[in-house]
C-alpha cells in the first residue's frame, strides 16, 4: 500500500519535480527563440508539440555527440515557459541522475559543437534559432594571398605606363622627322608675302631674309 | 561714360584686328588648335562640371529650401555666371594667350592676376587630385563581392566584430579606417599609408598621360571624360527610379520653403556656388578659348555651356537624392524592424502581431501596460523625415551616404564600379583644366628654357604636384585636404575674378572690347552684356568676397576629426586648429591673393631703379606667337 501510495507520488511528482528544475531565469538552463517567419517567411512551418519533440531530439544528439555518451534521451531534456513568440526554455539533465542538471558550461559546448546540424534539422539560421548566450562562432574572415584591389591597381598602372612611354616615344620620334623635314625645304620660303610692323607704321612688301638672325640657314 | 584708366602702349603688346586675320588665313603651325568645335565644347563642359555638382549643389538645394533653391541660382547663373564665362571666352579668343599672357598684354603691371591665376590652379589642382585617388581606391576595391564596406571586419582573436566598426558602420569605418587610416587631429600626421600614395601616384600618372601633348590628348581624352558622367547618371536615374523610397526623396529635395528666399545666406551661397562651379578665374577657361579660331561664336558658347552647367547640377541632384531617398527608406525599416523585434522579444508575443501600420497603437498600448519594461528597451525614435535631412555633402555624401546605400542593391559590385567610375570622370575633365592653368602660364613666364617640350613641362608639373600632394596620403591628410579646400580654392578666386573685370572693362576698355567682339562674331554685345560686364557681376562677386572675408576671419576656424576616444563618437569631433596652421592659411589664401598688387608694385620698383621701358615690346611669351618685327641695324 505505502509503496503503492510512492509510486504515484512519484508518477505525480516526477513532472512537478522536473518543473522545478526547468523555469524561467533557471541557473542552468537556456532560453531558445525561434523566428520562424523571419527565416522562411511564407513556407514557415507550424510550431507544434512534434516540432518541440524535434527539438528535444536534437539536443539530445548534440550532447551525445559532445560527450560520447550514447545514454542521453528525450527524457533528459525538460522544455518549459513556451511563449507564443516562439521562446522556451530548456534544462539538460544528467542520464544516470534525472534530478541532477547539466551544468550551463557543458550545455554550451554541446550546442556549440553541433550548432550547424542543429541549424541545419530546422531549416534556420544562427540569427533565427537563438541560445540567448551562447553567442555563435564568427567565421574566420577570407584572407586572399592578394588582396583583390592591388589586381585592379596592377592592370591599370601597367595600361598607363605602356600609353606614357607610347605617346613618349612617338613626340620624340614626330620630332626627329620634322627636323630632318625642316633641313631639306628651308630655301623655298624666299616668297613670302608679309606684312611687318614698324614703329606704328604699316608696311607691304616681301621680306628680305637678309637681316633675320637665322644662323641655322646660312652655309659657310 | 566710364573713365578708362590710361594704358600706353596697348596697341604694339597685342596683335590687331588684321593681324588676327592673318593669322588665320595662314594658320601659323606652331599654336595649338582644336580638332573640331566638339572638342572644345567638350572640354569646356568637362571643365566646369565637376564633383562640385554632384556633391556640393545637392545639398544646398535641400538645405536652403528645396525647390526654392532654383530661384536664386537661377537668377546669378544669368546676371553672374553667363557674363563672366563669356567675359573670359571672349579676352581669351581675341588676344590668343593664356591667363599670364592676356593680363600682361593688357597691362604689364597686371601680371599678377595670371600669376596668382597659376598658383590658385596648382593648388587646387593638388587636392583635388587627390580627391581622384581616394576615388581610385574606392574603384579598385569595387570589385569583390561582398564590397568590402558592407560588413565589418572581425578583430584579432576572431571574438567578435572590431569595436570601432560596429560603434560607428562598416561604410564609416571602412572610410576613416581602411581608406584614410586618420589620425586624430591634424598635428599628428602619423606617417604616410602606402597604399594611397600608390593610388595618388596612378592618379597623378593617369593624368600625365591625358595631358602629355596639351590638348592633342586632352582633346581626345574628353570624348569619353565629358560623356561618360551623363550615362552613368541616366542610368543610375531609371535604377533609382525603381527603388523603394526614390521618390520621396526627389520630393523632399525639390519641395519649396519660400521663406529661405528671405534668408541672405542662402542668396550668397547660390552665388559662390555658380562662381565655383563654372571653374572661372583658374585661367584655363581663357586658355582653352585661345586656341579657337578667331571668329568662333564664344556669345553663344557661353551661354550653351551655362545652360549645360545648371542643367548637369538639376540632373544629378534628382539623381543623386533618389538614392538618398533609397537609403532612408532603408535605414527607417531598418529601424523600425529594430524597434519591433525589441518589442516581440520582450514581451514574447507572436511574430507578425506588431507590423509597420499597428506599431505606433501596439507601442501606445504596451507602454500603458508596462512603461519600466518600454524604458529599459530604450526605442529608438524612426523619422523618415530625420534620415532624409541626414544631408551630406562633400566626400562624405559619396564615401559613406551613396556607398552605404550602393550595399543595399542588388548587384552592389556593378553600381559600385559605375559610381566611380563616374566620379573619377568628372574629376579628370576638371584636372584637364587645372593642369592646363598650370602649364600655359609657366611656360608664358620663361620659367623653363624655350626649348623644353611641352611633355617635359607637364612631366615637371605632375611630379612636383604628386609630391608635395603626399602629404594628403598622411593619416591627418583629409584634414589638410579640407584645409586646402576651404581657404586655396574660395578667397582667392573671388580676388581673381574681381580683378578680371576691372581689368577688361576699365583697363583695356569696354570700348575697344566690343569692338573686338564685333570683329570676332559680327555683332556688337547687346545691352545686358554691358550692364552685367560693368556693374552688376563685378558687384556680385564683391559683395560675395566680402561676406566671405569677413565670415572666416570673424569665426573661429575649426575643422571635423574623427575620433573613436571622444565622447560622442561616432559623431565627429570638433577640433581648433593649432597656431602654426595660420601660416599655412596664409600662405594658400593669402599670397595668391596678395600676388596681384604685389607683382604690381615689384615692377613699379624695377621700372624706377632700372627706367627701362616697360610697355616696350616684352611681351615675349611662347602661348602668344605674334611676330614683332625690329629690323636689325648694325
Amino acid at each position: 500500500m505505502l509503496v503503492w501510495i510512492l509510486f504515484l507520488l512519484c508518477q505525480v511528482g516526477a513532472p512537478a519535480l522536473a518543473q522545478d528544475l526547468c523555469q524561467r531565469d533557471a541557473p542552468n538552463g537556456y532560453k531558445v527563440r525561434i523566428s520562424l517567419k523571419t527565416a522562411l517567411g511564407e513556407d514557415a512551418y507550424e510550431w507544434n508539440q512534434s516540432e518541440m519533440f524535434f527539438f528535444q531530439a536534437t539536443m539530445a544528439f548534440a550532447m551525445r555527440r559532445h560527450f560520447q555518451m550514447e545514454t542521453y534521451n528525450v527524457d533528459n531534456i525538460i522544455l518549459c515557459v513556451q511563449t507564443s513568440r516562439v521562446s522556451f526554455w530548456f534544462v539538460v539533465t544528467s542520464p544516470d541522475n534525472t534530478t541532477m542538471l547539466i551544468p550551463k558550461a557543458d550545455v554550451e559546448k554541446a550546442v556549440r559543437m553541433s550548432r550547424h546540424r542543429i541549424n541545419n534539422a530546422f531549416l534556420l539560421s544562427d540569427r533565427t534559432l537563438e541560445f540567448l548566450g551562447i553567442y555563435p562562432t564568427l567565421a574566420a574572415p577570407v584572407n586572399p594571398d592578394t588582396p583583390p584591389w592591388l589586381i585592379v591597381f596592377g592592370v591599370v598602372i601597367g595600361a598607363v605606363c605602356v600609353g606614357i612611354i607610347a605617346l613618349l616615344i612617338s613626340s620624340l620620334l614626330q620630332k626627329r622627322r620634322k627636323e630632318k623635314g625642316m633641313t631639306e625645304d628651308g630655301q623655298d620660303e624666299e616668297d613670302m608675302q608679309v606684312k611687318g610692323v614698324e614703329n606704328g607704321i604699316n608696311l607691304d612688301g616681301t621680306y628680305n631674309r637678309g637681316f633675320t638672325d637665322d644662323d641655322r640657314f646660312t652655309k659657310l | 561714360l566710364v573713365k578708362i584708366l590710361p594704358n600706353l602702349g596697348l596697341g604694339d603688346r597685342i596683335p590687331s584686328h588684321q593681324e588676327l586675320e592673318r593669322m588665320e588665313k595662314e594658320e601659323a603651325g606652331d599654336r595649338p588648335k582644336w580638332d573640331n568645335k566638339t572638342q572644345y565644347m567638350l572640354t569646356c563642359v568637362g571643365f566646369c562640371v565637376g564633383l562640385g555638382n554632384v556633391w556640393r549643389f545637392p545639398y544646398l538645394c535641400q538645405s536652403h529650401g528645396g525647390g526654392a533653391f532654383m530661384i536664386p541660382f537661377l537668377i546669378l547663373l544669368v546676371l553672374e555666371g553667363i557674363p563672366l564665362l563669356h567675359l573670359e571666352f571672349a579676352i581669351g579668343q581675341r588676344l590668343r594667350s593664356g591667363s599670364v599672357g592676356v593680363w600682361t598684354a593688357i597691362n604689364p603691371y597686371l601680371t599678377g592676376v595670371g600669376i596668382a591665376s597659376l598658383l590658385v590652379s596648382f593648388l587646387v589642382g593638388m587636392y583635388y587630385n587627390t580627391i581622384i585617388a581616394w576615388v581610385m581606391w574606392y574603384f579598385f576595391n569595387s570589385f569583390q563581392n561582398p564590397l568590402p564596406w558592407s560588413q565589418c571586419p572581425v578583430n584579432a582573436n576572431l571574438t567578435d566584430l572590431v569595436s570601432e566598426c560596429t560603434r560607428s558602420s562598416p561604410v564609416d569605418y571602412f572610410w576613416y579606417r581602411d581608406t584614410l587610416n586618420t589620425s586624430t587631429s591634424i598635428g599628428d600626421s602619423g606617417g604616410l599609408q602606402w597604399w594611397m600614395v600608390l593610388c595618388l601616384l596612378c592618379a597623378w600618372l593617369l593624368l600625365y598621360v591625358c595631358c602629355l601633348r596639351g590638348i592633342a590628348t586632352t582633346g581626345k581624352a574628353v570624348y569619353v571624360t565629358s560623356t561618360l558622367p551623363y550615362v552613368v547618371l541616366t542610368i543610375f536615374l531609371i535604377r533609382g527610379l525603381t527603388l523603394k523610397g526614390s521618390l520621396d526623396g526627389i520630393k523632399f529635395l525639390f519641395t519649396p520653403d519660400l521663406n529661405e528666399l528671405m534668408n541672405p545666406s542662402t542668396w550668397l551661397d547660390a552665388g559662390a556656388q555658380v562662381f565655383y562651379s563654372f571653374s572661372l578665374a583658374f585661367g584655363g577657361l581663357i586658355s582653352f578659348s585661345s586656341y579657337n579660331s578667331v571668329h568662333n561664336n564664344c556669345e553663344q558658347d557661353a551661354v550653351i555651356i551655362s545652360i549645360i552647367n545648371g542643367f548637369t547640377s538639376v540632373y544629378s541632384a534628382t539623381v543623386i537624392y533618389s538614392i538618398i531617398g533609397f537609403r532612408a527608406t532603408e535605414r527607417f525599416d531598418d529601424c523600425l524592424e529594430g524597434n519591433i523585434l525589441a518589442l516581440l522579444n520582450a514581451f514574447n508575443l507572436a511574430e507578425g502581431s506588431i507590423k509597420e501600420g499597428n506599431y505606433a497603437e501596439s507601442l501606445q498600448n504596451l507602454n500603458g501596460t508596462f512603461p519600466e519594461t518600454i524604458q529599459s528597451l530604450d526605442l529608438k525614435t524612426c523619422d523618415l523625415q530625420t534620415f532624409l535631412s541626414q544631408g551630406v555633402e562633400g566626400t562624405g555624401l559619396a564615401f559613406i551616404v551613396f556607398t552605404e546605400a550602393i550595399t543595399k542593391m542588388p548587384v552592389s559590385p556593378l553600381w559600385s564600379i559605375l559610381f566611380f567610375i563616374m566620379l573619377f570622370c568628372l574629376g579628370l575633365s576638371t584636372m584637364f583644366g587645372s593642369i592646363e592653368g598650370t602649364v600655359v602660364p609657366l611656360q608664358d613666364l620663361n620659367i623653363f628654357p624655350k626649348r623644353w617640350p611641352k611633355e617635359a613641362i607637364t612631366g615637371i608639373v605632375c611630379l612636383v604636384s604628386f609630391v608635395i600632394a603626399l602629404i594628403f596620403a598622411q593619416s591627418s591628410g583629409n584634414y589638410w585636404l579640407a584645409l586646402f579646400d576651404s581657404f586655396a580654392g574660395s578667397i582667392p578666386l573671388l580676388v581673381i575674378a574681381f580683378c578680371e573685370m576691372i581689368a577688361v572693362v576699365y583697363i583695356y576698355g569696354i570700348d575697344r572690347f566690343n569692338k573686338d567682339i564685333e570683329f570676332m562674331i559680327g555683332h556688337k554685345p547687346n545691352l545686358f552684356w554691358q550692364v552685367t560686364w560693368r556693374f552688376v557681376s563685378p558687384l556680385i562677386v564683391l559683395v560675395i568676397f566680402v561676406f566671405y572675408f569677413v565670415t572666416k576671419v570673424s569665426s573661429n576656424v575649426t575643422y571635423i576629426a574623427w575620433n573613436p576616444s571622444s565622447e560622442d563618437f561616432p559623431t565627429l569631433e570638433v577640433l581648433e586648429y593649432p597656431a602654426w596652421i595660420y601660416v599655412i592659411i596664409f600662405i594658400l589664401a593669402g599670397v595668391p591673393s596678395l600676388v596681384v598688387p604685389g607683382t604690381a608694385i615689384f615692377k613699379l620698383i624695377r621700372r624706377c631703379c632700372s627706367n627701362k621701358n616697360v610697355y616696350g615690346a616684352e611681351v615675349d611669351t611662347v602661348s602668344a606667337k605674334v611676330q614683332m618685327f625690329t629690323t636689325k641695324m648694325s
